[in-house]
């Protein structure tokens, strides 16, 4: 028995008669009670509107906002604070580089380079972006087993490259990106390069100053905190050098008729009252996660990962979609002569939670020729025993269609 | 007399009420989706698919004698099963008759998760869609 799952109320419960199996840890992760508790503390103790109050639930309130962003900084080794930027979410973030950043500094010609293993997320703010400006979408195509084309890439690096936007991990498929390269070999022609970092943050340890990157985003929510937070990280010059992004209280320094001021980083780029709750809670899931240490998790998940994929190999017609030698701990698959979606809705029959479909990453899809696949997607708090309940349910569900 | 919706619908309810548990539920609908008629290739275009399915499903209807004739299909089998029983309760119907059809038999056979907005699975788009050619083939007679 896996000692952290304790840790997750969530995961104690029956589903459709059966011990709830928590497979879909890609689209969002559990919280655990830790997490849980500081919310709830917030809204009995603390809740008050940050940076103005002159009272002491204000103040406290504030405190614990702030303090967030100084944990953040620390997890991924930002030099500063306000470069530790809160959005809603890693789509937020991208969408605000491309927005400011694009808006600031793509022009008609440019080009902006994202990979062919994209979530849609981090394909569609650069291609508005890019019909706005007149400039061009270059992908770095994907091998067979899913894997980055590094040699296309690099012949794809001009000086028209403005930026760079990959994932550091494929959500779809699990590929871990070589994102150290792909960040020298950008800044060797001067473009920029933006990580999408939503599914690896979990697992992976990232220091943003070891990397070089100009910008990373990601979500809460996957790294077992609340909904509805996002961090942006960028270089203070660039932060600096791009203008707002939305207009409204917290982001002005001074605001008249004749024209407005605005606040510094990282309040420029906050605009309104920000969701103070859930990036209170975000605190305390880095908290958790750091007293695990991402070594723990990632033996942890890596052992899921070989056990979960040798297991499914059993059945029969199976294939895996995406068998890059660096992977997180997510199993994409196809059984011949079924569907994913007829897979998916079965196998909640037997209380296990997968996703099925193309998990909003359609051009991967096409690319390998296919509707969608299942995902099975690990955390450390899923068990050898939930994987071998999972392939005797599979067999199971196989049978009834074929 | 050909038998008319809410008798159609009755006589599911029935067949469903023989199943012991959802498994046996589920193989009756897997097998309701294999032996659904064939869709025709030649109706399989875009204009006949239904947005928001995670699965492709086509939808085409014709007006002959007073009566809507559906004809569907899904790359999903279970899906399938579940169009299967709705072309066995709506088609063959006057468009009056399917416009006032309230499909009770989808929750007395248990089947009202397929019906969620969240599900996606088109099932809700699908009713709707047939409801949408019965108004358009009411508009014409």
């Amino acid at each position: 028995m896996n000692s952290y799952r304790s840790d997750f109320p969530i995961l104690d419960q029956m589903v459709n008669g059966k011990p709830l199996i928590y497979f879909d840890n890609a689209a969002t992760t559990q919280k655990p009670k830790q997490v849980i508790e500081v919310l709830k503390h917030y809204y009995e103790m603390d809740n008050a509107n940050i940076h103005r109050g002159a009272h002491a639930l204000a103040d406290r309130a504030t405190a614990k906002y702030e303090n967030t962003r100084k944990k953040i900084a620390d997890f991924i080794n930002s030099p500063s604070t306000e470069q530790i930027i809160f959005t809603s979410g890693t789509t937020g973030g991208i969408n605000l580089v491309a927005q400011t950043f694009g808006r600031a500094f793509v022009g008609n010609g440019d080009q902006i380079i994202v990979s062919n293993l994209e979530h849609h997320s981090n394909i569609v703010p650069w291609q508005m972006i890019a019909q706005e400006k007149g400039a061009e979408i270059k992908v770095i195509p994907v091998s067979e087993v899913g894997v980055l084309d590094m040699e296309a890439f690099k012949s794809l690096l001009n000086s028209r490259v403005k930026l760079v936007a990959v994932n550091h991990v494929s959500n779809a498929i699990g590929t871990i990106n070589p994102i150290e390269t792909i960040i020298s070999e950008a800044h060797n022609v001067g473009a920029k390069v933006l990580i999408d970092g939503a599914q690896s943050v979990a697992h992976i340890s990232i220091d943003v100053q070891k990397l070089d990157v100009d910008f990373l985003a990601f979500s809460a929510h996957k790294l077992f905190g609340p909904t509805g937070v996002g961090v942006l990280y960028g270089k203070k010059e660039l932060l600096n050098a791009m203008p707002p992004y939305q207009g409204g209280g917290e982001m002005i320094k001074e605001v008249s008729f004749a024209g407005t001021t605005y606040n510094e980083l990282p309040y420029k780029f906050e605009a309104g009252t920000p969701n103070i709750a859930d990036v209170i809670a975000f605190g305390a899931s880095l908290d958790y996660l750091n007293s695990l240490s991402h070594q723990t998790i990632w033996e942890l998940e890596k052992e899921l990962l070989s056990y979960a994929s040798k297991r499914l190999l059993e059945i029969d017609g199976l294939k895996i979609i995406g068998t890059a030698p660096q992977k997180i701990a997510v199993v994409s698959f196809l059984i011949e002569g079924t569907h994913p979606q007829d897979i998916g809705l079965l196998l909640d029959k037997y209380g296990i939670a997968i996703r099925t479909g193309h998990h909003c990453a359609q051009p991967l899809m096409q690319r390998f020729d296919i509707v969608g696949t299942c995902r099975a997607s690990f955390a450390f708090y899923n068990t050898k025993e939930e994987i071998d309940a999972f392939v005797e349910a599979l067999k199971k569900v196989v049978l009834m269609l074929k | 007399m050909a038998k008319n919706i809410n008798q159609i619908q009755d006589s599911l309810i029935e067949e469903f009420g023989l199943f012991e548990d959802w498994t046996e539920k589920y193989e009756y609908l897997i097998d309701l989706g294999k032996k659904l008629s064939p869709m025709a290739e030649a109706l399989k275009t875009e204009d006949n698919v239904i947005k928001g399915c995670q699965s492709k499903v086509w939808l085409s209807a014709k007006f002959e004698e007073g009566k809507v004739i559906f004809e569907a299909d899904s790359e999903a089998v279970i899906v399938k099963g579940l169009i299967s029983m709705l072309i066995r309760v709506l088609s063959n119907q006057t468009p009056q008759d399917i416009l006032q059809a309230d499909l009770y038999f989808i929750d007395e056979i248990g089947m009202s998760q397929h019906l969620a907005q969240t599900r996606s699975n088109g099932l809700l788009a699908m009713v709707k869609q047939m409801k949408n050619y019965a108004l358009a083939f009411s508009l014409k007679d």
